[in-house]
Parts: C-alpha cells; sequence; structure tokens
C-alpha cells in the first residue's frame, strides 16, 4: 500500500520517518486482515451490513432541529448567519 | 463531420420530501442561512443518519416511470473527499448497489428545441439512478467563503445516462423529455433555474472511422436546458477543432459560463478524485420489494401513453395529442376544457394556436391564463352552434384573455352575438335580392360568383351579425 498517496487522501502530511514507519505497521494490520481469507465461506451468502436488519425508515415529517444560533455556535467565524471559512474554489 | 460525438449526462434531482435525507430537518426554498441544521446535515460527532421513507420511495417512483430494473437490495456508501460543503468529509450516496439500473427515457420529437427537429423515437438508454444527500451551499466572497447548511442533506437523485447522446440538440431533448416525466410523477418540480435539476454532461469526441470513444470531458455549471445545449455545442465544436490541429484531448473537467459562452478549465485528470468509497456502517441495507408495491400505483401515466389515449378518446390529430401530451399543464389544461365538449378538435386547435400565442405574447404560462378551460369549451361550443362566427370568435377571445370574462358574458355586452334566426334572415335576403335584381339575376343565369356579392349586402345590411352560411344556403333556395 502506498502510504504517502493515502496520507494525501486524508490530507496529512507524514515526515519520511513516519512514512517508514506507518509504512511497516500498516503493512501488519493488512497481514492480520487478511487472516480472514482463510476462513471457510462457502456455503455463507454475502451481505451488505454486519447485521442483519433491513429498512430502517423515518417518515417524511419534519421536525425542529437547532436554531441559528445553536448551529453556529462551534463555528470559527461567522457572519449574516454563513459558516466563514477560507476562500474555496472548485 | 467526419466525427462522432457520444454524450453522457448526468442529472441530479431534488426530490420533493418535506424533510432531509437522513434527518428531520425541513427542507425549505428561501428560508434564511442555516435556519434547518441538525447535528446530522451538521456532521457534528456521533450523530446517526436515518433514510427517509419518501425519498427511497420516490426514487423508486422514478425507476419504474423510466422503465428501469429496480433492484431487489440496495445499500448506501461513503464517498470521501474534503470539501467546507460536506463536513463529514465525505458525502453517503450508493456504490455498487444504486436502487435502479438501466432503464430509458423516451425523447419526444415535440421536446427538441424549436429550431431543431429530432429523429422520432429515439430513446436515450441509463446506465442508473441512485440516491444521495444534496451539500449545503457556498456563496463565494472576496477573500472568504460563507456556508449554509439548509441544503445539506436534502435528498438527491442522480440520474446517469449512458454515453448514447450523439448531438446537442438531443441533449436538450432528453432533459426536457425527462423533466416532463419528473413532474407528472410527483417526483420533483425539476425547474433548472432553482437548481432543482443540475446537470454534468461528459463529451467525447472520435473520428468516425475509430470504434473506441475519445477522451472523456466533463462539462459543469449549466443552469438552464438551453444552457446545456449551447455548452455542448460549444465543447463539440471546440473538441473536433483541436483533433482537426491534430492535437490530443485528455481527461479534463470544464466549467460552463453562460456569459462568456464558452467553457473553461477547471481540472486535469491528475487532479481528479479519489473517492475511496465504502459502505457505510451507520445505515443498514434497503430491500426495495415492499417499497415498489407502495409506489406502483403511483406511477402516473406517461406522455406516450398519454398521446395514444388523446388520439384515441378526442380524436385529435398525433402531432396535436403529442404537443399536448408532453406538457403536464398542458394537458391537464385541454382534458378538462375537452370534458363534454362536442369538438374537442376544436379545443385543442384553440389551445394549440391562439392561446398559446396569446400567453407567449402575453409573457405568461397555461396555469396563469386567464380563461378558465370551461370558459374555452363555451367559447367553442358558441361556435359550434353557430351563434357566433368563427372571425367573431377571435374578438371574443381576445376580451376574454384580457378581461377573464366568460365568452356569453363577452357576447352579450359586446353585443356581437351572431344572428341565426332564419326568420329575420329570410326578410333581410328578400330585402337585398328586390334591391339587387341584376346579380340576382345574373346568379339565376349560373353567375356563381354573384352569391357572394348578394351574401356580402346581407352581411352588411345584418352589420356583420348574420350568420354568413345560412345566409347563403337562404339566398340559394330563394334564386333556384
Ligand atoms: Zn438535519
Amino acid at each position: 500500500m502506498d502510504v504517502e498517496y493515502v496520507a494525501r487522501l486524508a490530507r496529512i502530511g507524514l515526515t519520511s520517518e513516519e512514512n517508514a514507519l506507518f509504512q511497516k505497521q500498516l503493512g501488519q494490520v493488512l497481514r492480520y486482515i487478511d487472516k480472514l481469507k482463510e476462513a471457510d465461506i462457502s456455503g455463507v451468502e454475502s451481505s451488505a451490513h454486519a447485521v442483519p436488519m433491513f429498512n430502517v425508515l423515518r417518515e417524511d415529517e419534519p421536525r425542529p432541529g437547532l436554531t441559528v444560533e445553536e448551529a453556529l455556535s462551534n463555528a470559527p467565524r461567522q457572519a449574516n448567519n454563513l459558516f466563514i471559512v477560507p476562500k474555496v474554489v472548485e | 463531420m467526419n466525427f462522432v460525438a457520444s454524450i453522457g449526462l448526468e442529472v441530479h434531482v431534488q426530490l420533493k420530501t418535506r424533510s432531509k435525507m437522513f434527518c428531520g430537518c425541513a427542507v425549505e426554498f428561501g428560508a434564511g442561512p442555516n435556519e434547518h441544521t441538525c447535528p446530522v446535515c451538521l456532521g457534528l460527532p456521533g450523530a446517526l443518519p436515518v433514510m427517509n421513507h419518501e425519498a427511497l420511495r420516490l426514487t423508486l417512483l422514478t425507476g419504474l416511470m423510466l422503465d428501469c430494473e429496480i433492484a431487489p437490495l440496495s445499500k448506501f456508501d461513503r464517498k470521501n473527499y474534503f470539501y467546507p460543503d460536506m463536513p463529514k468529509n465525505y458525502q453517503i450516496s450508493q456504490y455498487d448497489l444504486p436502487l435502479c439500473a438501466n432503464g430509458r427515457v423516451p425523447l419526444h420529437e415535440r421536446a427538441y428545441p424549436s429550431d431543431a427537429r429530432g429523429k422520432i423515437d429515439k430513446s436515450v438508454p441509463l446506465a442508473r439512478i441512485h440516491l444521495e444527500e444534496d451539500v449545503a451551499k457556498s456563496f463565494h466572497f472576496e477573500t472568504t467563503t460563507g456556508i449554509d447548511f439548509n441544503r445539506a442533506g436534502t435528498p438527491l437523485m442522480e440520474i446517469v445516462t449512458q454515453p448514447e447522446i450523439h448531438s446537442p440538440d438531443e441533449a436538450f431533448a432528453f432533459l426536457a423529455s425527462l423533466k416532463q416525466i419528473l413532474i407528472q410523477g410527483g417526483v420533483s418540480d425539476a425547474d433548472m433555474e432553482k437548481g432543482q435539476l443540475r446537470c454534468d454532461c461528459n463529451v467525447s469526441v472520435r473520428p468516425k472511422s475509430r470504434a473506441e470513444l475519445g477522451a472523456k470531458i466533463e462539462i459543469k455549471n449549466m443552469n438552464s436546458i438551453s444552457g446545456v445545449r449551447r455548452a455542448l455545442a460549444f465543447e463539440l465544436d471546440r473538441q473536433v477543432h483541436l483533433l482537426e490541429r491534430g492535437e490530443k484531448l485528455e481527461q479534463e473537467t470544464r466549467g460552463w459560463s453562460d456569459e462568456r459562452g464558452e467553457t473553461f478549465l477547471m481540472r486535469t485528470k491528475e487532479s481528479a478524485h479519489d473517492y475511496r468509497y465504502f459502505p457505510d456502517p451507520d445505515l443498514v441495507p434497503v430491500k426495495t420489494d415492499s417499497l415498489v408495491a407502495e409506489v406502483r400505483s403511483r406511477v402516473p401515466e406517461l406522455p406516450a401513453a398519454k398521446r395514444a389515449r388523446f388520439v384515441e378518446q378526442y380524436q385529435i390529430t398525433d402531432y396535436d395529442a403529442a404537443v399536448l401530451a408532453n406538457d403536464v399543464d398542458l394537458a391537464r389544461y385541454f382534458e378538462s376544457a375537452a370534458q363534454g365538449a362536442t369538438k374537442p378538435k376544436q379545443i385543442a386547435n384553440w389551445i394549440l394556436n391562439d392561446l398559446q400565442s396569446a400567453l407567449s405574447a402575453a409573457n405568461k404560462t397555461i396555469n396563469d391564463c386567464a380563461i378558465p378551460p370551461e370558459a374555452l369549451r363555451e367559447l367553442v361550443g358558441l361556435i359550434d352552434s353557430g351563434r357566433i362566427s368563427g372571425k367573431q370568435a377571435k374578438d371574443v377571445f381576445a376580451d376574454m384573455f384580457a378581461s377573464g370574462k366568460s365568452a356569453g358574458e363577452v357576447v352579450r355586452t359586446k353585443g356581437i352575438e351572431q344572428l341565426s334566426d332564419t326568420a329575420a334572415l329570410e326578410k333581410m335576403c328578400d330585402e337585398v335580392i328586390t334591391a339587387n335584381p341584376k346579380p340576382a339575376a345574373d346568379f339565376k343565369a349560373g353567375n356563381a360568383a354573384s352569391l357572394n356579392f348578394l351574401t356580402g349586402q346581407v352581411m352588411k345590411l345584418s352589420k356583420g351579425k348574420a350568420n354568413p352560411q345560412l345566409v347563403g344556403e337562404i339566398l340559394q333556395r330563394k334564386l333556384k
């Protein structure tokens, strides 16, 4: 696995020492997970989720959420009831 | 042209629900910034999403309307990326088990732009339809960006076509046809200008002699159906020119500027996103069978079926039926006007000619038309029974359109009733014959044109009120 690439996707800056360390550690984790491949799953139906549960739904009824003040209370910056963030351009 | 264009569209549709996709916040157009938020749609830690039943229904309803295969089992996945309009750092979407697959949108020939006519009976094949959550709205200022989370987490349905649209006109017809179906099904109001329908285009061009598709270039940011058409025309032209000059096209994402009328580079392949989709453990899978059963009765009569029924039921031409059936509001108006009418064909004519042109001249739609359907039926009835002439009807119509009065009321107040009282007409005919012995004798001698002159004299005598057809008949009988 390409630790540098994964770190970039996660927006984490790594030193080259950290890079080497995580390369080793994550490699071990992946090898450990690979043990699952040894399990005999013939006759086990594949599932899309760990719990055998389906259709947990909510009726389409609006209900009150947070007030504007509550919503913005953690905002590092705000103006005109908007969250203000560094300028982004797509 | 020695090039073939392959266009695929990704259409995002805002569903008509009252609450958001995974939380109970209200969906309301025009609310103040951040008035509809909660821990779920703000992406606060520990908040758990729960699916909106109706959003699933509306997506499946769309799948049924568009002839899709409905997945028996569907699930939601996380699409990972960092952007302030999505504070969880992932968008809940669907990756490998979308709710619907395949299907098609039939293109109606009247859905093409008015200055272009397309192939009849074409339909655009779909790849899939899935459900996801919309992102927050960003406002870009000089040095900062402001975020409003009201739209964050609202249900967004994505319809993806196969790359089998081959011209900007076809793309236009596709969107116009799809829009009508979505409106008809009550799935969305699908107004592109309000952002309820958004569309990204994937365009590639290849020489006719080559089989594989050219480099895929994505265009974003078009906010009207005609904008899509113009952006595609510009982009195809640009790509063909580059290829003709021997240049090589690379996969990239471009934006569309409506003001400048051109596309511009946004990002290249190197900076393409890697979303690292994985199943969302917070949401359990969906079995669709019971949901499909709930929604089956909501499948409306679609334009193609409606068109066939109009021809059959009202004996109108296929062309008229097509125009009427392809517009939900126009179809509804026609059907209420035609109800119990003896000449539905006349009603269709009035709607498609006089009414349509009056509406467009007044910059109005059928929904804010001053003439209710019953009033139009009454007007056609008055012509049919001979109480007013076709020519008088035009004036009555103009008055009705301007004042909102009923046909009868206009006829009474204006005193423009057509005279069909035979006793009175006979008297006038006698008078005219006596006063014009020469033309009367000419007609008797076989000069058919003299009848027009005599009829004209009776019309004059009646101040234009006489029923010209009846007058003609009476004169002919008298001059035999
Ligand atoms: Zn919410």
